[in-house]
């Protein structure tokens, strides 16, 4: 075998400008690939971080028709104390359940006693929403303190704060209706400004679930959704199944599931974004594979074509159809091997490099994010076996022409 | 021993709607260890002939046994097999593999066709460069050397499986006259040696004296004019 391929090693040595070529072009499809799968999954990784990290949690639990009236923030549509309970034994019993923290949102007219504008803000328990949102915590650009949000405090979005010219420490006033209609205020002082993200959630203010309670004149703890975090993504499914076998199957008093259970894809639009982004990797691989197919296999012909009275010697010499076959495949098995392995070492330097310098780009209102691209080595190793087996494949249809070629036509081939 | 045996052969090539007759009833038998020429103007079927004895094609009738093999029925893998056991070629244009040394070119099938160890591989190729007196350019390119040290070499390669016999075709035929005789000597001296049956075509009359036996093709048809037919 290895003298097979120190054959082909010649054979393609011997055409070295078109073994360049073709190894250039291979290498440049492998570069192009590999650093649009390190760019775009990194984007895609850092982003659904963001929205899970800070904002939405990985799995989220709501009172059925909650989702669909979001957008009003339903205060009737709230979870009584019961079902929180019902939903509370059911998380204790998945292991793949990280933090869950319950969340009382609402509609509110916030006030800086000189202008008054609509704010949506989430009651939260900071003890709680921290385990569940780790990283709503980076988002404060100024304020902040040891507890995420304390009684009688406010986290303010930086657009509100910005237009309201209001800053920490400054005291303002909540206005809400309750659910019969009545309405309640409340002073509250700035405690910190909040960047503003991507995404449903991503401009909400927040104040404690007490504060938010007390607001709203609730008698008993209701909660509007319960944000869950897991163990990791990969945990969804998992975790969502056994959500739904154990609260998935109560019914309320019409006889209707009594919750709704969703991952994060099916709450914030990014997910469809997540899902273009796949599906533009899945086509630079087929550009790939293509490009690998077509140069490849247009080398293997070239090189049977060239060397028909020569694969005559060898089939006369009663070298087996076999073994000619194995030659030609070594050729482009060797072909796609250097392609893919200066491809990698390319794309790898040149990561190292972009994770270096970090790449500033504006994704919505969000300005200057600092994307540091990464790569996965199943990534790297998936792109390189790729574009061997497809080289190998490239070259059987030339390789099985030569070695049905007939001795004598071939010697006789001028 | 006979070597070679064929009666009645015949082979003729449909081109279209006409059939060419290359070879026409012939009957001839070749013994071990013989050095024979079928001579013959271009175009008479030597070539042919040739093929058909190196199980590279089959005849259109006849008989044709080659060391005691019915050599029509193979079929084109055993035919390979066949080949890479027992027979050796030499071509006109000599056709070294170009990628290839002097050495590896000599190698070559005892790697790709007889699977022979390193070590067993390496004391032949020498035996054979000694024999044709090559050790000197053993690692050089086919493109570095004369046109008959390249004919040396395809002795060498022809030879190195233990090849019992060695078809040339028209093995002198791009080689001036000088270098053409010593390549013949250089044959008859290989089948002293290792007792190997050579058999080449020519056309050239001057190369044809050093045979032994000699086949005369004209029109297909095969005489024995010189030596006797075992």
């Amino acid at each position: 075998m290895m003298r097979i391929l120190a054959i082909a090693l010649r054979n393609l040595m011997r055409y070295r400008r078109r073994t360049l070529l073709t190894t250039l072009l291979i290498t440049i499809g492998v570069v192009a690939v590999l650093l649009f799968i390190a760019v775009s999954s990194s984007f895609k990784s850092m982003m659904i971080g963001q929205i899970t990290d800070s904002m939405l949690g990985h799995l989220q639990i709501h009172k059925k028709g909650y989702v669909s009236s979001i957008d009003n923030l339903p205060l009737h549509l709230n979870m009584p104390p019961k079902m929180v309970d019902k939903v509370s034994e059911a998380l204790a019993e998945i292991d793949e359940v990280e933090a869950w923290s319950p969340r009382v949102k609402l509609g509110a007219m916030f006030s800086n006693f000189t202008e008054t504008t609509n704010i949506r803000l989430n009651g939260v328990d900071p003890v709680r929403e921290s385990r569940v949102s780790p990283d709503l915590s980076k988002r404060f650009i100024s304020g902040g303190g040891d507890v995420l949000v304390e009684k009688g405090r406010i986290l303010v979005p930086e657009l509100i704060a910005k237009g309201m010219k209001v800053k920490v420490g400054d005291p303002v006033v909540l206005v809400a209706n309750n659910k019969d209609g009545s309405v309640n205020g409340m002073n509250f002082v700035v405690q910190g400004l909040l960047e503003g993200i991507s995404g449903p959630g991503g401009r909400d203010g927040y104040i404690h679930l007490d504060d938010a309670r007390t607001l709203l004149r609730m008698d008993d703890h209701e909660v509007s959704e319960i944000a869950i975090r897991l163990k990791g993504l990969d945990h969804i499914e998992t975790a969502q199944r056994q959500l739904k076998a154990s609260i998935g199957i109560l019914k309320n008093k019409k006889g209707k599931p009594a919750f709704e259970i969703h991952p994060w894809e099916k709450l914030s639009p990014f997910s469809n974004i997540a899902k273009m982004i796949d599906l533009m990797t899945l086509f630079i691989k087929i550009m790939l594979v293509s490009i690998v197919l077509i140069s490849v296999m247009n080398v293997m012909i070239m090189a049977v074509y060239e060397r028909i009275r020569e694969i005559g010697t060898i089939a006369a010499m009663g070298t087996s159809p076999g073994s000619i076959r194995s030659l030609f495949i070594a050729e482009g098995f060797l072909l796609g091997l250097l392609g893919a392995v200066i491809g990698v070492i390319l794309s790898l330097s040149l990561v190292a490099v972009f994770r270096y310098a970090g790449i500033s780009f504006d994704f919505g209102r969000q300005k200057g994010l600092l994307l540091q691209p990464e790569i996965a080595l199943g990534d790297v190793a998936l792109a390189a076996v790729m574009v061997i087996i497809v080289a190998i494949l490239a070259s059987l249809q030339p390789a099985w022409k030569a070695s049905c070629m007939d001795p004598i036509d071939a010697l006789r081939h001028v | 021993m006979k070597l070679i045996f064929a009666k009645n052969l015949e082979k003729t090539y449909s081109t279209g709607e006409i059939d060419v007759t290359a070879i026409t009833s012939a009957d001839f038998s070749i013994d071990s260890s013989s050095f024979v020429s079928f001579v013959g103007p271009s175009g008479s079927g030597k070539s042919t002939l040739l093929n058909m004895i190196g199980c590279l094609d089959r005849p259109s009738g006849g008989k044709l046994r080659v060391l005691d093999t019915d050599v029509t029925t193979l079929d084109r893998k055993r035919g390979a097999a066949f080949r890479a056991k027992h027979i050796g070629f030499i071509f006109q244009d000599f056709n070294l593999i170009p990628v290839l040394t002097v050495f590896e070119n000599i190698e070559y099938p005892l790697i790709m066709v007889q699977k022979w160890s390193a070590e067993k591989r390496r004391k032949r190729v020498n035996e054979m460069l000694e024999a044709v007196d090559m050790t000197d350019q053993a690692y050089k390119l086919p493109s570095e050397l004369s046109g008959g040290q390249k004919q040396r070499v395809a002795i060498a390669r022809a030879l190195a499986t233990h090849a019992k016999l060695i078809l040339a075709d028209e093995p002198t035929a791009n080689l001036d006259h000088a270098t053409a005789y010593r390549i013949i000597n250089l044959m008859k001296q290989m089948r002293d040696e290792f007792g190997s049956t050579f058999i080449f075509s020519t056309h050239d009359p001057k190369i044809m004296e050093a045979a032994e036996i000699i086949y005369t093709l004209e029109d297909g048809v095969v005489n024995l004019t010189k030596g006797e037919n075992p």
